[in-house]
């Protein structure tokens, strides 16, 4: 077990080409807050890839920011705060949930994952704005594809195959990124005591206004998993603009309750904890699942499970992400619920659980004989001996 | 422009090939005549022509799948067509290639206002999805200018943008799913009314890829309310630089706008002398700035934008005080091809990207071309997001003013990646932009994307001579080059 820390593009290939001509897979970390995300690795080195960091170039006035793909999140949203702008698709920061203490997150670690927050339904996803890249292939090769200009259709969009593809197809070692202004103001609407199928009707009528509404939760427990249930609206933009909205749609909600406001310092401390999946964080003997689907199938998918799992949950998204912390059951919950998601479309992960039962159980939602036969050759044209994070999403991968 | 050489045995087959598709499509399905073939000849990109093999308009997903089953089996190359609206030549057919036209699919499958989507056959238009979903209010945000005739199918071949995109995103960001054929028949879906994948964002790659790795046979959209307030600005200004200034001050403040969108002086008198909505003569560069939202906002930017504007030197500036004076703003900005059409018997639209902040060098840069060219040119351009559609004016009946005009477009683009930017924005490589590809990306970045279209197509049957300047057999790309403990860093830590 070797742990190898090349501080160039150049010593990054010529490490991957040994690994190449010994076979001998290669687990890409950098902060390694995520080490817990995807099935468990047992490969026999570590590419320790902490060297490409740094903010090569920001631009604010061009809304573009490139950084080597190990600079910490930490320095990345320090730099954007400072000239009042954001990564948009509000990438949140996992590691109470994974138990990864003082790791540190990386831009890279977000892009590999294609992780993104409660802002995804008006946002998008890490790979909605990933402009650019620059990376090593499992064949050895150092190449790039994408651009630092937001609107660009030279060639097959790989940027969007890099996100989400954890690692298995490439060694990021550079990033550039779309950025855009942080709001002027954010508040958002509280409504109390909602069981999941008005809530899901009261988020679908938010979302189908012209509000604009950039978050939209519903938390049967409250944020802290110990409350009554909670369901949010999010508003973010200029100030008037914020108020304005923020009236009308609580009159057009008005039929589902007493309506409270929560400002500012108090909106964002809710929506972080959304994103941290804090109201079901606490419990770590249970098995926790993301489960993506329509948005109103969320809420029918959850009284369905209940039926069969013992369960706790919460909604964002509208209602198409579910959240699931399953107690007990030899497989976590996983026969029942992906034979749910297969009946239905979406797709269920496994985000945290015993090492056992991630290598037991498939972590990610499995696939469709062809599809999983198109995605193992798109692997083996970046890397044909499966020398990069080889299993992290799917054994074969 | 060289295209592959025909295959003349699969030429001399053409018959026999019309007889065994016509068991897959029956009827007027497969159209074998040489003057009904000629209608499928070119796309938007008129200045190449070739007539198919033979055209096939299947009528579901089945047939499609048969068809290319077949094409595979039997070595036949396909070039999948929408509605054939191209500018880069994207859907120019083969002669040894048959016309896949997407036409027939051309149905509203469903529309799911409770997940805020709609599903749609690839053939239906554009403006069709909006108009479907209107009557409650919601609209489909990409709006490329050829919307009334291009296709939902052909705009997720192409990723297309529009004037809106900078806010709503381009055709990637708002597609949830599709169903597609590959090149051997296999059906695959990828996405459905919920967001992300649950492996490698295959449908991410799809989009954009220009018809070269699967058919869409079914597309699933994510639809938006209408913003319930538009407004816009008309801005003149002294010179390309202040205008230039004024769209990054502009960005820089935090303003998104719904469009914003600039004109140089010879294509605003050209769009002024065609549709007379009272555009400023005398002003150097145009800009639109449309801000769309609710009314508190839209009246809160509309303030800050005309601050902003005064502040970097504009000469002239109205404010949209109705719908029909916003749409009067616009239309001589969407008027502004057919308006350059009127002052030149043809020209060639350019399409570039490149970071904003460069565009008066950039600029510049372009009227010394067109000195060196010998030809005029008007630009329009997409200034929120760094989109350049230079108009080159030329006469296809002058001898070699077609390639001077294609050769000064060349030189613009080069100039875009010198700067920063992008060969294409929005309009895809194709057969237009196909061996300027070398100038963004070398040998090891083309062969990895070409590897990747092994894995949907190892025939390379699929569009082939569009995009990739040099065809590689998939074999050949697959090869590896390993020298057994052979490396360059001897201190590094070994095995």
């Amino acid at each position: 077990m070797t742990t190898f820390r090349p501080s160039d593009e150049r010593e990054l290939s010529d490490i991957v080409a040994a690994a190449l001509a010994r076979e001998e897979p290669l687990e890409i970390v950098a902060g390694g807050s995520k080490r817990g995300l995807g099935r468990p690795l047992q490969l026999p080195h570590t590419l320790d890839m902490s060297a490409f960091s740094g903010i090569r170039s920001y631009e604010p006035e061009e809304l573009v920011l490139t950084a080597g793909a190990a600079t910490s999140m930490r320095i990345i949203e320090a730099a954007l705060a400072e000239r009042g702008q954001m990564l948009a698709f509000e990438p949140p920061d996992w590691r109470r949930l994974l138990g990864s203490g003082a790791a540190e997150p990386t831009l890279g670690g977000v892009t590999a994952c294609n992780l993104s927050g409660p802002r995804r339904i008006k946002a998008g996803a890490a790979r909605d704005h990933l402009l650019g890249f620059h990376a090593v292939s499992g064949r050895a090769e150092a190449f790039k594809a994408g651009g630092r200009v937001v609107k660009n259709v030279t060639g097959y969009d790989l940027p969007k195959l890099m996100a989400g593809s954890y690692g298995t197809l490439a060694a990021l070692t550079e990033v550039t990124f779309k950025v855009l202004p942080r709001p002027e103001a954010e508040r958002s609407l509280v409504v109390a005591g909602l069981d999941d199928a008005a809530a899901t009707r009261a988020m679908a009528a938010a979302l189908n206004s012209p509000h604009e509404v950039s978050g939209a939760a519903h938390l049967p427990r409250g944020a802290d998993g110990a409350d009554r249930p909670l369901t949010v609206l999010r508003l973010e933009g200029p100030a008037p603009s914020v108020a304005a909205r923020a009236a009308a749609l609580a009159q057009e909600l008005g039929s589902f309750g007493t309506i409270d406001e929560a400002r500012e310092g108090a909106s964002r401390e809710l929506w972080q904890a959304v994103g941290e999946v804090v109201p079901l964080a606490h419990d770590a003997q249970r098995t926790l699942w993301r489960l993506s689907v329509a948005p109103n199938a969320g809420a029918p998918l959850a009284a369905e499970l209940a039926r069969r799992l013992d369960h706790r949950h919460f909604f964002d998204w509208g209602g198409g992400l579910l959240w699931l912390a399953v107690r007990g059951g030899d497989d976590g919950g996983a026969a029942i619920i992906r034979a749910a998601i297969a009946r239905l479309g979406g797709h269920a992960t496994l985000i945290r659980g015993a090492d056992a039962l991630r290598a037991a159980v498939p972590v990610f939602q499995p696939q469709a004989p062809a599809l999983a036969a198109l995605s193992r050759r798109v692997k083996e044209g970046f890397d044909p001996r499966r020398i990069l994070n080889r299993g992290r999403i799917y054994a074969d991968l | 422009m060289r295209m592959p050489t025909p295959d003349a045995d699969v030429i001399a087959r053409r018959a026999e090939i019309a007889a065994a598709l016509r068991v897959i499509v029956p009827g007027e399905g497969v159209i074998l005549a040489e003057d009904e073939r000629r209608a499928y000849e070119s796309d938007g990109l008129t200045a190449y022509r070739q007539p198919p093999l033979l055209a096939v308009l299947p009528s579901n997903t089945e047939q499609v799948s048969r068809v290319l089953r077949f094409c595979a089996e039997h070595g036949v190359k396909v070039v999948p067509r929408g509605a054939g609206t191209s500018l880069s030549g994207g859907a120019l057919p083969l002669a040894d290639g048959i016309i896949l036209g997407m036409g027939k699919f051309n149905r509203v499958l469903e529309i799911d206002f409770a997940n805020r989507c709609a599903v749609v056959q690839p053939g239906v238009t554009n403006l069709g999805i909006t108009l479907a979903v209107q009557h409650e209010g919601f609209f489909y945000a990409p709006d490329p200018s050829s919307q009334i005739a291009c296709t939902i199918g052909g705009n997720v071949a192409e990723n297309s943008g529009g004037v809106h995109c900078l806010k709503y995103g381009l055709t990637t960001n708002n597609v949830l799913g599709i169903e597609m054929v590959l090149m051997n028949g296999e059906v695959v879906r990828l996405g459905g009314k919920h967001l992300d994948a649950e492996g490698y964002d295959l449908l991410g790659v799809m989009t954009g890829s220009e018809g070269l790795l699967g058919v869409v046979t079914e597309v699933t959209v994510r639809i938006l309310k209408k913003p319930t307030t538009a407004r816009a600005l008309l801005v003149g200004f002294p010179s390309n630089e202040s205008a230039g200034e004024c769209v990054a001050a502009v960005i820089a403040a935090g303003i998104i706008p719904g469009g914003m969108e600039m004109m140089d002086k010879p294509a605003i008198h050209a769009a002024e002398d065609f549709v007379h909505v009272g555009y400023p003569r005398d002003v150097e560069a145009l800009l639109i700035v449309e801000l769309d939202g609710p009314p508190a906002e839209v009246e809160h930017l509309i303030k800050r934008v005309e601050e902003i504007a005064r502040a970097k030197g504009a000469v002239s500036l109205r404010i949209s005080n109705s719908e029909e004076e916003r749409l009067a703003f616009w239309a001589g900005r969407k008027a502004a091809f057919p308006a350059v059409g009127r002052i030149s018997p043809d020209y060639y639209c350019v399409d570039g990207t490149i970071p904003r902040k460069r565009l008066p060098e950039v600029l510049a840069h372009m009227r010394e071309l067109s000195k060196k060219h010998g030809l005029r040119v008007a630009n329009v351009f997409h200034a929120g997001d760094g989109n350049l559609h230079p108009l080159i004016l030329y006469d296809a009946n002058k001898a070699g003013e077609l390639e001077r005009a294609e050769e000064f477009g060349a030189d613009i683009l080069r100039f875009c990646v010198a700067v920063g930017g992008v060969l294409t924005g929005e309009h895809g490589v194709g057969v237009e932009k196909r061996d300027l590809m070398p100038t963004m990306f070398n040998e090891i970045d083309l062969n990895q994307q070409q590897r990747l279209k092994c894995a949907f197509d190892p025939g390379g049957l699929l569009n082939p001579g569009k995009v990739f300047p040099q065809l590689h057999r998939c074999a050949e790309l697959g090869r590896m080059h390993i020298h057994r403990g052979q490396v360059a860093f001897p201190d590094l830590p070994r095995f």
